[in-house]
């Protein structure tokens, strides 16, 4: 039923909403657009086809997987443990699994580098004992990002766990299964959903990550150089023809990412209410 | 119950795994920092912190951030109240606009700057003859601070107001109450705490950006760093002591931001709890 509405400030907040939506997102945008339509398609799949430029990818999206699949599983313990468990110190973890989004990336990232280069206080013992590198090397932009996103998975399985009514899990144990099958049967399937978008979330956030990454990478061309860094000194030689074509295949893997995610949001909701 | 008894070894098992992943992962990068920024004695340190580029880094990142707090806020506010007092054509699309600037690299944020505003952009034909500069400025390091901290305000109200409903709003309405007596006195007090939290989320990120704001500063030292650039400066003169001073600034920074966290999620709970 549709009826009038009579709370005062439409006109208001409609007038500042849009203002501003499009002085700081709406214009920057359509100048990528008409950016983008001046463009000429063999320049275009020149420039995203070259051999550095496809390492880059290659490099960001495979250190992102991994990193976000590390933390996918760490995420889910870390959810597990805070909800399920009671022991001493619990707000403190509780607290400082937000300390990747309140610390500046930058900060995060030196920090990074200068304790696991062969001279730092972990890159030493890695290197002393297995003879492995970290700092400057895919490893290295795979322990920053994994620093990034932390957070993302923790907090989107978080209150979903919470939510879980134990009685499905008594009726469960009543009627025979073992906790690993209660596990299996009963609990994964409920959170299964937003796992899966946790792990979407820190795996574009990861993709296009800058910040923490540049310093540890070492930023050597078809090993360690990510894709954002060839944009980033595309703009420093200006040239902004190249640099708008690696960013546009940039969004188009972040859109498709979080299309995958929205699909398979709703496959499994479907297929938990039993539609499917 | 059983299901949480019989699993004793386990259970202390995945608390100690978690105590681990997140010591070695978050606690020792944050204390690193300190201690290498105190290395060379806390007169060295001061010193650091005092010179005349760091203050002035400084300086034009609580500017920055301050700009970024208001815009998001009267933004924030008035997006929320649009989106959940009424019901018009084109809702969606617009909170989609809204929740794009964080899904998209920090990098390509810079780059649709540049790209509107850059000598080959779309706006400069218009902007230059009036004098006015945006990138490679101040106003450039502003607007790419606003845009990736966009959502953060908007994002803490709307499922406080959703939640809240339009009943008193409208009663207040009814009663003749105007547009802002009806915000001060109705919808204000159900959104404080929310408000304060996007507010101190938006400080935390718009202090540390990186990426956006390093494609548009043209790094003039003393004029267009910000504390995070300035800290990438150092490092990259090897200046250690100093880079890791600058950085315990963001650090502190970081854990008040995590500390604030924690007192407005009690008091809004503890409000909540009073309610029921």
């Amino acid at each position: 039923m549709k009826r009038k509405n009579i709370i005062p400030g439409y006109g208001l907040t409609f007038g500042i909403t849009l203002t501003i939506l499009s002085l700081i997102v709406v214009i920057p945008l359509c100048s990528l657009v008409v950016f983008t339509s001046r463009l000429s398609l063999p320049e275009f799949l020149y420039t995203v086809s070259r051999p550095r430029v496809l390492s880059g990818y290659f490099v960001s999206i495979s250190t992102a997987f991994i990193a976000s699949a590390v933390n996918a599983v760490m995420g889910f313990i870390l959810a597990w443990v805070l909800v399920r468990y009671d022991f001493p110190g619990k707000r403190f973890l509780d607290g400082i699994i937000e300390l990747p989004f309140a610390l500046p990336t930058a900060v995060a990232g030196i920090s990074l580098t200068h304790l696991t280069t062969t001279n730092g206080w972990v890159g030493k013992f890695f290197y002393d004992l297995f003879g492995i590198k970290i700092a400057y090397t895919r490893l290295g932009i795979t322990i920053a990002l994994i620093f990034i996103g932390i957070p993302f998975v923790v907090r989107s399985v978080q209150p979903v766990l919470e939510k879980i009514d134990i009685q499905y899990e008594e009726a469960a144990m009543i009627l025979g299964a073992d906790s690993r099958m209660i596990f299996r049967k009963v609990i994964f399937p409920e959170i299964l959903p937003s796992l899966i978008s946790g792990f979407t979330l820190a795996f574009a956030r990861c993709i296009g990550e800058y910040g923490s990454v540049v310093f540890i990478a070492g930023n050597t061309p078809y090993e360690t150089e990510i894709a954002p860094l060839l944009i980033m000194s595309e703009l420093q030689e200006f040239d902004y023809t190249a640099a708008t074509s690696i960013a546009l295949v940039m969004l188009a893997i972040a859109f498709v990412i979080l299309s995958v995610n929205a699909v398979l949001q709703s496959v499994v909701s479907r297929r938990i209410s039993g539609l499917a | 119950m059983e299901l949480r008894k019989n699993s004793g070894a386990i259970k202390w098992a995945l608390i100690l795994l978690c105590f681990v992943f997140l010591a070695v992962f978050l606690l020792l990068p944050l204390f690193y920092i300190v201690i290498t920024a105190l290395r060379d004695g806390i007169s060295g340190y001061i010193n650091a912190i005092t010179d005349e580029y760091a203050l002035k880094a400084v300086w034009l990142t609580v500017q920055a951030t301050l700009w970024a707090v208001i815009i998001n806020t009267i933004f924030g506010i008035s997006a929320a109240w649009l989106l959940t007092k009424y019901s018009f054509r084109g809702k969606k699309i617009l909170s989609t606009f809204i929740d794009l600037p964080v899904t998209v690299s920090p990098i390509i944020a810079g780059l649709i700057y540049v790209l509107t505003f850059g000598r080959q952009g779309v706006l400069y034909d218009y902007l230059d003859p009036l004098g006015i500069q945006i990138i490679f400025a101040v106003p450039g390091i502003v607007l790419a601070t606003i845009f990736v901290t966009f959502p953060f305000i908007s994002r803490e109200l709307i499922p406080v107001l959703t939640a809240q409903g339009v009943d008193e709003e409208e009663a207040a309405a009814l009663m003749g109450a105007g547009t802002f007596t009806i915000f001060r006195k109705v919808t204000l007090p159900h959104i404080k705490w929310a408000l304060l939290y996007g507010v101190v989320l938006c400080t935390a990120r718009a202090m540390g950006e990186f990426g956006a704001v390093s494609v548009l500063s043209g790094h003039l030292r003393g004029k267009t760093n910000t504390l995070p650039l300035y800290i990438e400066l150092l490092y990259q003169g090897y200046d250690f002591t100093g880079a890791f001073a600058s950085s315990s600034i963001l650090v502190v920074m970081a854990v008040i931001v995590l500390i604030l966290r924690l007192i407005i999620e009690k008091k809004g709970k503890k409000e909540l709890d009073n309610k029921k």
